[in-house]
């Protein structure tokens, strides 16, 4: 019996050997990739007056945060238009994304037909478009969201289909034994554990919508940070110019953190378990 | 019988009376296979007979064991039973009905846990409840006995891979016995489990089948394990399966592994399944 003793569990011993992870990491380390910035930063903006480089060819970082200040109603009304071009874009390109990879994944001629055909086109480099489809769909919204969608739209999914394939057929054949119906078996198991890998492919889309916006607003447009930009190009204004690609960069970052938010809420993190 | 200490099934411990008031009152499935084949097809189109016309009939409450080499239809057997795949040849039937697809009478426990890893001990549990529709509420304290059972009380909240691949195990197996099935599969559940957790666990499992009285069909590859489990062993040849021997194991209850290597029977059980596979090519003397 004394055998049986040793490999029984329990509960209150095996509680205790649950690591969490570390929380003292030393403030360096925790902190390394903004020391990082923060250093480079600094070089630059030293390094800027001792070269005798004028302001207009390279403001310095404190010059540049200074426009975004003193500017930002006319940044924020511009990225707002970005912003709504590349949700739109985005959006769309998720709302008919998924269920596209669905159709692939449950429906083989569906696969055999749409699917080379995808890959195929994704062989177009998309922002190669973008001035036909000014051609087509004129200066306003249409282009630039149809660029962010077009460009959006493949990640979307390819990650989705992945996905859906990567479950593990002794699962599928568990919930079967249990009686499980097809739409069972897809929303108990198969979404669930797809959702790691689409949302993969949404935050590779996302940061692809902004380009596909920003690209459009380069070709033709009358807002949006693209076109500030351009503005700011023609009008020799290096430092509004520099202020642009910060906003967009912002865009991208916040857009890039919300879905990482909205992911934490909905998906259980296998690493972290792991 | 002294019973063991925390962490096992029966904590309580099985008292003679409560054996045998399960055996008068089976709440066990009657399973009879009539003529079963399964034939696959390879991906060339040649036919794999996995199983071929196998005739069976388990009584209610028994605890059947299989062996066999590799490939010979052991999971085939399993997975008719289980509803998963339909027999080319012949009928399978549980309790008088035939298995046309899941039977709601059967819980499956595979060598894998396959537990779902966004999913806490007691919601992995109670999947089978959500699936077949019925109150989850009505078997939430049920999951908590089992956990209990299996030595995992307090768990219930944890995820898979907070628990060891034996922890795991057995929450597998709760999650198989939620609806009282009364016929349990096991499709070498011990398979990927250390050897000393192994032990613990079948000597949990007997523990378990004495207690609820169901009938239980449980694959493996090791002749000790299923000697030890069995009341009645089945010996399955090499690809098309075949049974090649159906032995009755008579042998007291519970029987105990630290003794039961003293114990002539065992031993002799034991080589008279070596002696068939030997003499079949697959173990070589
Ligand atoms: N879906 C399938 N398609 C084609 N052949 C199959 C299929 N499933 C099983 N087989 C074949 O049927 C035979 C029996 O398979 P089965 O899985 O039942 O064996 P097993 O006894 O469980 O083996 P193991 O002990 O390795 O698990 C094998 O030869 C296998 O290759
Ligand atoms: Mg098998």
């Amino acid at each position: 019996m004394s055998q049986e003793a040793t490999v029984a569990v329990s509960p209150g011993t095996e509680k205790k050997r649950q690591v969490k992870k570390p929380r003292g990491e030393p403030l360096l380390e925790r902190f390394s990739a903004l020391i990082l910035a923060a250093f480079i930063l600094l070089v630059w903006q030293v390094s800027v007056p001792l070269s005798g480089i004028s302001e207009f060819v390279l403001p310095t970082p404190w010059a540049i945060a200074s426009r975004i200040v003193t500017d930002f109603p006319l940044l924020i009304s511009n990225a707002y238009v970005t912003l709504f071009e590349v949700l739109a874009g985005f959006g769309s390109a998720a709302v008919i994304g998924v269920p596209t990879a669905l159709a692939i994944f449950y429906w083989r001629p569906v696969e055999r037909a749409v699917y080379p055909l995808l890959i195929a086109l994704q062989t177009i480099p998309k922002v190669a478009l973008a001035p036909i489809l000014v051609l087509y769909l004129g200066y306003g919204w249409a282009p630039k969201i149809t660029l962010a969608f077009l460009i959006a739209f493949f990640p979307i999914v390819v990650a989705t289909v992945v996905g859906l394939q990567s479950l593990d057929k002794g699962l599928v054949n568990l919930v079967r034994s249990m009686g499980a119906s097809e739409w069972q078996t897809f929303t108990k198991i198969r979404l669930p554990a797809a959702l790691p890998n689409i949302f993969g492919g949404f935050k590779v889309a996302i940061s692809l919508s902004v380009i596909g916006a920003v690209i459009g607003e380069y070709v033709a447009a009358e807002q949006g940070l693209g076109y500030l930009q351009l503005l700011a190009n023609s009008q020799f204004d290096t430092t509004l110019n520099f202020a642009t690609v910060v906003m967009i960069s912002g865009l991208g970052v916040m857009l890039y953190f919300i879905l990482t938010f909205v992911e934490k809420k909905v998906t259980f993190h296998r690493e972290s378990a792991k | 019988m002294s019973v063991p200490a925390a962490g096992t099934w029966m904590s309580d411990g099985v008292q003679t009376a409560e054996i045998a008031a399960s055996s008068a009152d089976p709440k066990g499935a009657a399973v009879r296979l009539q003529d079963v084949s399964k034939i696959y097809q390879s991906r060339q189109g040649e036919d794999i007979v996995a199983l071929e016309r196998i005739s069976l009939d388990i009584a209610p409450g028994s605890f059947v064991c299989c062996v066999g080499p590799s490939g010979c239809g052991k999971s085939t057997l399993l997975s008719l039973l289980a509803g998963l795949i339909a027999p080319t040849t012949g009928r399978t039937v549980i309790d008088g009905a035939e298995v046309k697809s899941a039977h709601p009478k059967v819980g499956v426990v595979f060598q894998s846990d396959l537990l779902l890893y966004w999913r806490t001990v007691l919601d992995n549990i109670l999947l089978p409840v959500e699936i077949k529709k019925l109150r989850r509420a009505d078997y939430e304290k049920h999951a908590l006995e089992l956990l209990e059972q299996v030595g995992l009380a307090g768990f219930e909240e944890k995820y898979p891979s907070e628990l060891s691949g034996g922890m795991r195990q057995r929450v597998a197996i709760c999650r198989a016995l939620i609806q009282e099935p009364g016929l349990l599969l096991m499709d070498e559940p011990f398979g990927a489990l250390d050897a000393l957790t192994r032990e613990q666990m079948i000597h949990d499992v007997q523990r378990m089948w004495m207690r609820v009285g169901n009938t239980v069909l449980f694959i493996t590859h090791d002749i000790d394990e299923a000697v030890f489990l069995a009341d009645r062993l089945l010996v399955m040849s090499p690809r098309p399966g075949r049974i090649d021997l159906d032995l009755t194991i008579d042998m007291p209850r519970p029987r105990q592994q630290s003794d039961i290597h003293e114990n002539p029977n065992f031993a002799r059980y034991v080589r008279q399944v070596r002696e068939i596979f030997e003499a079949k090519g697959i173990l070589k003397a």
